[in-house]
């Protein structure tokens, strides 16, 4: 089966890379976007799903800027 | 005194550092980050580079490395570790300073020299120099933006203006509260690289007070 694990970084948080994005938009044209963050997946094949919050807390996320949720795809 | 240097996939600075701290009188050797005995060391020094390619975050790879549990096990007992750029990225990731660096708020790459204030003496890194002393010293640096966590202690070192004021045109990179370098007892990091300001030739002779704090010289 199939994990996407989608990190935020947490909203308190700058995100140089969101707000860099979110002023190219508004030089094109587009005036209605009043936020920008950029999240990252990560997708792992596994054959268990039992353990993948533990990778998260361990290596895959730093809990000290960002949040993450785990959606199973099978 | 016996300086360990730890060398990850993609360190780059490793050689800098052991010349610097050669030309203060130390002795170093340098550490492969599977090594696990760091017995006989005094100090220990995680230096500049890209360990493990930076990949999914600084520092994200590396504090797993087979050398990190014995330097957390040194820490602990007490050996000074300090943590230069890319290693002040890897002891916020290990848990050994608070926070966490992120990229520049500009998504530059800073190289130049930048200045940095004292703010505490009471510190491994500081304790040579002179409260509000003023250093100039290169930074190299991505991911030198400092998000603090709810321990982060006061800071050590604060990017400033020349003459020591703190603005936010002297904040190179966004950092929280200018923070250039912190201390956790006998652990600290900086973002800047002291052992590129060692030499006459170099832009300030600066680092010097730094490492010379670091080995208690």
């Amino acid at each position: 089966m199939k994990a996407i694990v989608t990190i935020r970084r947490r909203g308190t948080i700058a995100d140089p890379e969101g707000s860099t994005i979110q002023r190219a938009l508004g030089d094109l044209g587009f005036d209605e976007v009043s936020a920008v963050r950029v999240n990252r997946t990560i997708e792992l094949e596994v054959d268990d799903d039992a353990r993948i919050q533990e990778m998260c807390e361990r290596l895959l996320v730093n809990p000290v800027m960002e949040d993450f949720d785990i959606e199973i795809v099978t | 005194m016996k300086v360990g240097i730890v060398v990850f996939p993609g360190t780059n600075c490793e050689h800098d550092v052991a010349h610097a701290l050669g030309l203060l009188g130390a002795d170093t050797e340098l550490v492969w980050h599977r090594e696990t005995n760091l017995d006989g060391l005094d100090r220990i020094v995680l230096p500049g580079g890209f360990a493990h390619g930076d990949y999914l975050r600084a520092g994200a790879i590396a504090r797993f490395s087979p050398v990190m549990g014995p330097v957390a096990d040194a820490a602990a007992a007490g050996v000074p570790v300090l943590g230069i750029c890319n290693g002040f990225q890897v002891l916020c990731e290990a848990g050994l300073l608070p926070g966490a660096l992120i990229a520049n708020r500009d998504l530059r790459f800073i190289c130049r020299p930048v200045h940095v204030r004292v703010e505490s003496t009471d510190s491994i890194l500081t304790q040579a120099a002179k409260p509000g002393q003023v250093l100039r010293i290169p930074l190299n640096s991505y991911e030198g933006n400092y998000v603090p966590s709810d321990t982060t202690p006061s800071p050590t070192l604060r990017y400033c203006e020349p003459d020591g004021s703190v603005t936010d045109s002297s904040n190179p990179n966004g950092s929280t509260d200018a923070i250039a370098g912190l201390t956790a007892g006998n652990v600290a990091g900086l973002m800047p690289h002291p052992e590129r300001a060692v030499e006459d030739f170099m832009v300030s002779t600066d680092g010097r007070v730094l490492l010379q704090s670091f080995l208690g010289t």
